[in-house]
């Protein structure tokens, strides 16, 4: 290891990171996501500062930096979820598929159909875990038949890899699954309206190894057909999963690349200083 | 010394607890006492008479039953939506402070005075005589601030992470309360529903000041019918002099609080299920 | 139709039902005030509240309406002098002495005595309390405002005694604790540290509690009397407020009449007597959440 400037690598992050081996060609996918100068208010209180990053589609971007940092605050800036929190403000832009969501008079149902979220602590219904995974059907009327609406249900647990455990007991109470299982529900929820781009603020913060082991590979999955945004305080977990990493610090951007590079060879000092566990 | 005044008072505290104690005791003995003998299956299903041991409470029971009905269908959803308005839409708008000002203040006027309201508004301006409809429609807006208080501390039982959920699938605000909000509260609102028409069932002075009749020979069979109730016939009857007419009024106490006992039962059996619920 | 447009009709109908509680408001001011004005245009304000004959049902009509306020002065006392003691002793014992198995028992039963219907109330002043203390006090006539107003203070117990409790348990423990550590006993701590930090909260509820009884009826109705009487003497009959508006929609008086009017001057006196009571009790309470808030 050398010291002073210049590349410092950090073995087991770099190990992680490149584990997958993926050559540079693939992470050129098309922009889904294009935020511009983004800054969000609380009030007065500024607490996102001009963030300009590029979101690619089919692939995982995940945001990274200490607790209070604005990396969830910027996530629910990306399907409007501020907006439900009163006296906020937000300046700039973000552009998906070509339409900024933050025009004037834009409709943010339409937009949470096409980005879903999966909060940090699971949040099912006291429903059953079909009712559960219905709700979006249902409210969006997405179904023509209980028949589409039960296929659409079996679909999207399967796809959150939690069908075989729950295909008996369909209509027994969400509450009654483990928090891992309850997770991998809100997962399939999520997915059963078939958004475009999935956000998750910390999925396995709350779960124990083995479960979150199950998320990741779940993630890894799932982003050949979405794109996927992920928020974690988890360092190994950006390097086991993601494909992109966007570090912020103090409402800031600091510096956004392919996670190989940001845990090898990050250009940043500040990113650098995180990444190699001197402050956080 | 000073321990022999802290016992004292001590003392004098706990006699003050038993004094109440001892006074609630003495009413419920003499009231038994007084009704018991005259209860009877036909008491229960006769109309009044001039002569007391043939006299019945079957009017005054009916009437009450329609009375209370009528109340709830009229508080019960328009409680429910005032509580909604100002629990999920209007909370921080200065108008919405003056409504909660207003429903803080009208839970403190004297029921004579929603009587006189009763009289001047339903009975004459609006048309509706001295009817079931009238005495329902002024005991709904004297039940109103009861339920709107327990329907607003229901909804604010329900996690914001259930709503969060809810938003982040693309549903609209009323559908995040009708399909989720709601049926979590549901349990606390019916709990407040029957709170409020415990103190319904009691109210006397309104409904005599509309001009609930005292000597009726008939059960209502429409919400225009003229009517009694049960807590009227109790004061037509304690107003006479014969003792005769004593015994039937205490009898007919005693059928009221029969009628108030199941009432709180049920709002007890409701609590339980909730709550059972909630740990499931 | 579209998602917005019915969300916005929605919104608009749930606001209609919430802003009944103001026309609610409004009604009771206009009801009264319509008819007021009326009585007023025939009998002066004046005579009204200074005069000291109240007896418009008779023929010699006389429209002074001290002896109903005194009636209902002197009901509303004696309930006062015996719920504000018996409720604030209550309220220190369940605060700061009673074990938990004991408030298990006694705040249901305080509970039941708040929703006791105040017809049986009247019963039992009438046809229990009324002879049994008859029997001590040979003058207490059939009807009087003794009886009422014990059984009236008994009804109202619970209402002192759970606001007071409610404001004595915002005081912090701190200052509990404070007190004990320079050596008070629980009786000096109560009486000394937390009544008065509770102060403004006891007196709103003690106001709040004054409201109620100003403004209760039917154990008046039954066991006081209707007879105006501007009296200090607890042993005879007399009229209340309240009882005066029975008394009248009991019988048969025709709308437009000035007797009918009368019910709506009285009623008028009576909701602005206690409106400002309550906005003085609310007053209080403000004050007294912005110092423990």
């Amino acid at each position: 290891m050398t010291t002073g400037g210049g590349t410092r690598t950090v073995p087991s992050l770099a190990g992680i990171a490149n584990r997958g081996g993926q050559p540079a060609a693939t992470l050129d996918k098309p922009v889904k996501i294009d935020v511009h100068d983004l800054s969000f208010y609380y009030g007065t209180k500024r607490a996102l500062d001009d963030i300009t990053i590029q979101i690619r589609q089919n692939l995982v971007t995940a945001f990274i930096g200490p607790s209070g940092c604005g990396k969830s605050t910027f996530l629910r800036t990306l399907n409007r979820m501020n907006d439900i929190i009163p006296e906020t403000r937000v300046e700039g832009a973000v552009t998906i598929d070509g339409e900024n969501i933050y025009a004037p008079g834009v409709d943010v149902v339409p937009l949470r159909r096409k980005v879903g979220m999966v909060f940090q602590k699971s949040n099912p219904f006291p429903k059953s875990i079909f009712e559960n995974v219905a709700y979006g059907l249902r409210i969006n009327a997405l179904t023509r038949s209980k028949a589409e609406m039960s296929d659409r249900v079996e679909e999207s647990l399967k796809q959150a890899a939690i069908w075989d455990e729950v295909k008996d007991r369909l209509n027994e109470s969400a509450l009654a699954l483990s928090g891992g299982q309850q997770q991998r529900l809100c997962i399939a929820r999520a997915l059963a309206i078939r958004p475009e781009i999935v956000l998750m603020d910390e999925p396995a913060s709350a779960l124990d190894p083995i479960a979150t082991q199950r998320i990741e590979e779940l993630i890894y999955d799932l982003k050949k057909s979405y794109t996927i945004v992920i928020v974690t305080h988890n360092m190994q977990q950006a390097a086991r999963v993601s494909d992109f990493t966007a570090f912020f610090w103090l409402g800031r951007l600091v510096e956004v690349d392919r996670t190989d590079k940001m845990f090898t060879a990050p250009s940043e000092k500040l990113t650098e200083d995180y990444v190699t566990g001197r402050f956080g | 010394m000073r321990k022999y005044g802290d016992l004292l008072f001590q003392i004098a505290s706990m006699v003050t607890l038993v004094v109440a104690l001892a006074a609630l005791a003495t009413l419920v003995y003499d009231i038994v006492s007084d009704g018991a003998g005259r209860l009877s299956l036909t008491f229960l299903t006769t109309f009044p008479s001039r002569k007391a041991e043939e006299a019945g409470v079957y009017h005054a029971l009916m009437g009450t039953i329609w009375v209370i009905g009528l109340t709830a269908a009229l508080a019960l959803p328009i409680g429910v939506a005032a509580a909604i308005y100002l629990e999920e839409y209007g909370t921080r708008s200065r108008i919405a402070r003056f409504i909660e000002l207003n429903i803080a203040n009208l839970a403190a006027v004297p029921s004579i005075i929603y009587g006189l309201l009763g009289l001047g508004l339903f009975v004459r301006l609006m048309g509706m005589g001295q009817s079931v409809m009238a005495g329902a429609s002024t005991l709904a807006l004297l039940a109103l601030p009861v339920v709107i208080l327990s329907t607003r501390e229901a909804l604010r039982t329900v996690p914001s992470s259930i709503r969060e959920g809810s938003y982040a699938l693309g549903a609209t605000k009323w559908q995040t309360i009708w399909h989720q909000v709601l049926p979590m509260a549901l349990p606390g609102v019916l709990t407040g529903l029957i709170l409020a028409l415990s103190r319904a069932i009691g109210e006397t002075a309104p409904l005599i000041t509309i001009g609930a009749l005292t000597y009726i020979p008939f059960a209502p069979d429409s919400v225009w019918s003229k009517f009694t109730v049960l807590p009227i016939q109790v004061f037509n009857w304690v107003s006479r002099p014969q003792a005769e007419f004593h015994t039937n009024a205490a009898a007919a106490i005693l059928v009221l609080l029969a009628l108030l006992l199941s009432m709180n039962a049920v709002a007890i059996i409701v609590r339980d299920r909730y709550q059972r619920q909630e740990r499931a | 139709m579209s998602t917005r447009a019915l969300e916005w009709i929605i919104e608009r109908l749930l606001f209609l039902c919430a802003a009944l509680s103001v026309l609610t408001t409004a009604g009771i001011i206009l009801v009264l005030a319509v008819e007021t004005f009326e009585f007023l245009r025939e009998v002066s304000v004046v005579e009204f509240l200074t005069g000291t004959e109240w007896t418009p049902l008779f023929a010699n009509q006389r429209f002074g309406v001290l002896p109903l306020v005194v009636g209902t002065m002197l009901v509303s006392a004696i309930a006062m002098a015996v719920a504000l003691p018996m409720g604030l002793l209550a309220a220190i014992y369940l605060s700061e002495y009673a074990p938990s198995a004991v408030r298990r028992i006694i705040k249901p039963v305080l509970e039941i005595l708040a929703g006791v219907p105040t017809v049986v109330y009247g019963y039992f002043a009438l046809t229990f309390v009324t002879p049994l203390l008859q029997q001590f006090l040979p003058s207490l006539s059939g009807f009087n405002a003794l009886s009422p107003g014990l059984v009236m203070g008994l009804m109202i117990l619970p209402l002192v005694s759970s606001l007071s409790e409610d404001a004595m348990r915002a005081v912090p423990r701190g200052l509990r604790e404070g007190s004990y550590a320079l050596g008070a006993t629980r009786m000096q701590t109560a009486l000394k540290v937390v009544v008065p930090a509770a102060f403004s909260g006891i007196t709103a509820a003690f106001i709040l509690a004054v409201s109620r009884a100003v403004g209760e009826t039917m154990i008046v109705a039954i066991a006081a009397g209707q007879q105006p009487r501007l009296t200090s003497n607890p042993f005879v009959p007399i009229e209340t407020m309240t009882a005066y508006i029975v008394q009248v929609s009991l019988g048969d008086t025709p709308q437009g009449t000035i007797e009918y009017r009368t019910i709506f001057a009285v009623g008028m006196l009576l909701f602005l007597m206690t409106f400002g009571l309550n906005l003085i009790s609310t007053w209080l309470r403000e004050k007294f959440r912005e110092e423990y808030a």
